[in-house]
């Protein structure tokens, strides 16, 4: 055993970048989210995204076929999964050829000779072997057989199968990052023991697999050095780590205790919404109605329904599912009754890039739907804070008597990163328009003087008896008008009760500079890019630069207008054509909004936002 | 549902103060008219009635009945019912439908509420044509039928709604004439009786656009000979007479005669209505001369909402976590100090 590099001291990071890349069967996810609970153990503040191929199972090798897993860690604020990666594992030849251009030159990269075969090789169209032919002299190649490796630590395991003993490789490649970063193994054999607990034999294999890399890197003279990345300085309390999607259902499952509401979930499977379902489906122990429907609009129609009846009702989807829900949410805006739909937005037009981010569905939450029919539109910006805003989508909607759409992505709802656990006690209250008994005189559009809502009166209730429809309503009894005067009184004071949500939400809080050169806008799931661009760019000395970043869309927090006024130029940054900015040009007049676009289903990346930001301040 | 102390009301306690605008004769009165009566003998609390509707003529009908109501959009009624039973399954849950939204536009959700089973009743207002939008040919309209949209004749086949009802598996199935208020009223009763979704079509003329229809079947003067009404138990026998029948031969239903070829009532078909298999309701719903009215499908089958409900109370039993903050703090949880 080399015993020197145990006496030389790890080289000391502030943050990492490292990608774990293979085949969809490769257990890359499994290897990442490993990776990142660890370090998030040992204090770390971390940023995932997984990059996984839409098929299910790909051909084993194809370049399209391949699964990623990206992690950010570090000592600092991390507020993104990072742009370029420091260290690639590489499990096969596509793994390498798909994900090398993310490599920063002179980085390092791990990868399994055993995988690049011919076969394996021609598949991912190499002509010659780049482990060979020179192609790789810019980075820090390590060549490791994993294969034969795992298969030699296993040789005395006995009741595995060929296929079993392949597949923990991955286990092999994770025990090599954790000593490279100097991180115990302690959580993940943990792990194998909970997870395994009724097949002793796989935590016996995975165990070994996982120490016998680590034991390899040690001694391999291949890894000059190891590094360590000291705990983050964070606020005190008790983490853990969340994706978006995961903290969205939790969202909702807070707001129906906080609210004393059954929760109703009306939802069809879609990319990449799906996993709220299958998240919400699992709490059946807190009376969650989980309802897997016959498509997109009974998604919709039957949260109505259990609206009506006086559960808090929710419908998750996708863009394209928005779409479908269009004229259901029509009708909720119409008779008025309160609903929560969840766009994760994915590439777009028609089917678009289901697996890929973009913000492009902002006009559609807007505006997509028939006649004026104004809803609340509001957006999370990090993965944690998913669960805030299904709360706070929760609480509008219950209060002001109104669908609400939140908006989040596909960055954000399969992105995971540490979560203050916040209790059910420190959200605010949520309060609700039902009434309980007949009053003489009592009209169904009877309206909240202040917030315009309209009472909740529940099937079940005697002497509330009453009907509503997607045709125009009298403004007080509800009846069927067709009265001129009265559909314009009706649609105005729709419109305002969706204005006057502008008197129960938080103004807009720039981050940086109060005023100054350059206001950055930005929405929803751009924040962690835009913050740490901005931020870069402030300590760096550009101290005119400030961020503000919206949550509440519609309507606006009202010092929107005063806020931009402060800066000179203003640049409206999103992942799509400028829907947003058109937004603010129609609600502002006379100010320049300028704008950064990028429509690759992909986030911004660090550098491109840093440069574009620099030419405007120059 | 069941309701140990429920109030009594007379058909007045069920008409809302809306002024109805259906056409002068049409038979959708007769099935407002039956529904009111029917309610007071259902033992159901006023409040605790649900009347949703798609959108069409006969989807007008939540204004007209004084209980809450909702008149939705087209096509979806069963699928706004379902989460208005599901959220509350102490609701009596009531889907008024016709045969352009229930089986054209809704369709899809017209197959899966029957699949699912929910105990709710839909009511089918069949008459073979577009009425609201003014007389274009429906999904149940006839090959050749001359419509606004179909000057020349209709060129598509028909569905037969109890075909297709039993082809996506419902458990009740029910048809009835427009013009017989008496029995539509029992019907209506027998309906909400029945734990499981239940489906009535009613033979509903159109005097606008498809006046005389169904004039065939439910004329006063021919309906005995025409329609078979059938009752669980009971021999199939019809006819003014009371001296014709049904029996088996081979795979087909046969009309015959008592008393001709030896034929006595012991020879004829015993309605079983509760039987799982379909075959004879099929049967039955296809036959054309005479059509069956009635009860013809009523087969007992565990609910969508009870096993919900036993599979949420298994669920509650055996889960640690009692409030969601038992939740959020399982699991990989660590300390930041």
């Amino acid at each position: 055993m080399n015993t020197s590099i145990k006496d030389k001291q790890p080289e000391v990071l502030q943050a990492v970048v490292i990608r774990f890349v293979g085949d969809s069967g490769d257990g890359m996810q499994l290897t990442g989210t490993q990776f990142t609970d660890t370090s998030a153990m040992f204090g770390n503040d971390v940023a995932t995204f997984p990059n996984y191929p839409a098929e299910i199972r790909a051909p084993q090798g194809s370049l399209y076929g391949v699964s990623g897993f990206q992690v950010h860690i570090g000592s600092v604020e991390i507020s993104t999964p990072g742009d370029s990666v420091d260290l690639l594992v590489a499990m096969n030849p596509a793994g390498l050829k798909t994900n090398l251009a993310s490599v920063k030159p002179g980085h390092t990269i791990i990868v399994d000779t055993d995988a690049f075969t011919k076969k394996n090789l021609e598949k991912a169209q190499y002509e010659t072997n780049p482990l060979e032919d020179g192609s790789l002299e810019n980075y820090r190649i390590i060549e490791v057989a994993m294969t034969s490796l795992t298969k030699e630590a296993l040789k005395d395991v006995e009741g595995l199968d060929n296929k079993s003993i392949t597949r923990s490789k991955n286990m092999f490649a994770l025990g090599m990052v954790y000593w490279m970063y100097d991180r115990s193994t302690e959580h993940t054999v943990e792990f194998f023991n909970k997870k395994f607990k009724s097949k002793p034999h796989i935590i016996e294999a995975n165990t070994k697999v996982l120490n016998a890399g680590y034991y390899f890197a040690e001694t391999l003279e291949l890894i000059p050095n190891t590094y360590s990345i000291s705990p983050a300085k964070m606020p005190k309390g008790t983490y853990r780590i969340v994706m978006g999607n995961t903290a969205t259902a939790w969202g909702f499952l807070a707001a129906a205790e906080k609210s004393g509401l059954e929760l109703f979930l009306g939802s069809y499977p879609i990319t990449p919404a799906t996993d709220i379902l299958h998240e919400l489906v699992k709490h059946k122990h807190f009376g969650v109605k989980a309802f897997q429907a016959e498509d997109e609009i009974a998604g919709i129609t039957s949260s109505i329904g259990a609206s009506f009846a006086g559960d808090l009702a929710i419908t998750t989807t996708s863009g394209p599912g928005l779409a479908l829900k269009g004229e259901a949410l029509g009708l909720a805006m119409m008779v008025e009754l309160p609903l929560v739909v969840v766009n994760v937005q994915r590439g777009g037009p028609s089917t678009g890039l289901p697996t890929k981010t973009e913000q492009s569905d902002l006009l559609q939450a807007m505006y997509g739907r028939n006649g004026e029919s104004p809803v609340i539109v509001i957006a999370a910006s990090t993965p944690a804070n998913c669960f805030d805003y299904a709360f706070m989508a929760s609480k509008l909607a219950l209060e002001h008597m109104t669908p609400v759409i939140l908006l989040t992505d596909g960055y954000i709802a399969n992105g995971s990163a540490p979560w203050k656990i916040k209790t059910v006690s420190e959200m605010p209250e949520i309060s609700n328009c039902i009434i309980k008994e007949a009053t003489d005189n009592w009209h169904p559009y009877d309206r909240n003087e202040d917030s315009l809502a309209r009472n909740w009166a529940i099937p079940g209730t005697p002497g509330l008896e009453h009907r509503v429809g997607g045709l125009e309503k009298d403004r007080v009894t509800g009846n069927v008008s067709y009265v001129p005067d009265n559909h314009e009184y009706m649609t105005k004071i729709r419109a305002e009760k969706v204005k006057r949500v502008a008197n129960y939400i938080p103004d807009i809080e720039p981050e940086f500079a109060k005023e100054g050169d350059l206001l950055v806008i930005g929405w929803g799931g751009t924040y962690g890019s835009l913050h740490s661009a901005v931020k870069e760019m402030n300590e760096d000395g550009f101290e005119n630069i400030g961020l503000a970043h919206f949550n509440y869309i519609n309507p606006l927090p009202k010092n929107t207008e005063e806020l931009i006024k402060k800066y000179k130029k203003v640049i409206v940054c999103e992942l799509n054509n400028g829907q947003f900015a058109n937004v603010l040009r129609m609600n502002f007049n006379g100010i320049e909004f300028l704008q950064y676009n990028k429509v690759q289903g992909l986030p911004f990346g660090n550098t491109e936002l840093i440069e574009k930001f620099k030419q405007l301040v120059k | 549902m069941e309701n140990t102390a429920v109030k009594k009301y007379t058909f007045k306690d069920f008409a809302s103060d809306q002024e109805v605008r259906w056409c002068p004769g049409c038979d959708d009165y007769v099935i407002l008219r039956s529904m009111q009566k029917a309610l007071p003998e259902m033992g159901v609390n006023k409040e605790d009635v649900v009347f949703i509707s798609g959108i069409g003529c006969s989807s007008r009908f939540p204004y007209y009945v004084d209980s809450y109501g909702m008149h939705s959009i087209h096509g979806r009624a069963p699928a706004v019912a379902s989460g208005v039973k599901l959220a509350n399954p102490n609701l009596s849950v009531w889907v008024i439908t016709g045969d352009g939204d229930g089986m054209a536009i809704g369709g899809n959700h017209f197959i899966h509420v029957l699949r699912r089973n929910l105990d709710l009743n839909i009511v089918l207002f069949n008459n073979e044509i577009y009425g609201l939008t003014k007389g274009q040919f429906s999904p149940t309209s006839l090959v050749g039928q001359k419509t606004k949209s179909s000057p020349y004749g209709n060129t598509q086949p028909p569905f037969h709604p109890g075909e297709l009802a039993m082809g996506a598996q419902a458990r009740f199935f029910a048809r009835i004439g427009g013009n017989t208020p008496k029995e539509m009223t029992q019907l209506f009763i027998e309906a909400e009786k029945f734990k499981g979704t239940s489906l009535i079509e009613v033979l509903q003329n159109c005097v606008i656009f498809n006046d005389g229809c169904f004039t065939k079947f439910t004329d006063k003067n021919v309906r005995q000979d025409m329609q078979l009404h059938v009752e669980h138990g009971k021999p199939m026998i019809f006819g003014k007479e009371r001296n014709k029948g049904i029996v088996l031969n081979g795979l087909k239903l046969e009309v015959v005669t008592i008393g001709e070829n030896g034929i006595t009532e012991d020879d004829l078909l015993v309605h079983d209505a509760k039987t799982q298999d379909p075959t004879l309701h099929q049967m039955l719903v296809r036959m054309q001369e005479p059509i069956v009215t009635g009860i013809i499908r009523a087969f007992d089958d565990v609910t969508l909402e009870e096993r919900e409900d036993a599979l949420t109370a298994e669920v509650k039993a055996r889960s640690k976590f009692k409030k969601v903050d038992d939740l959020l703090f399982a699991g990989e949880t660590y300390q930041v100090d």
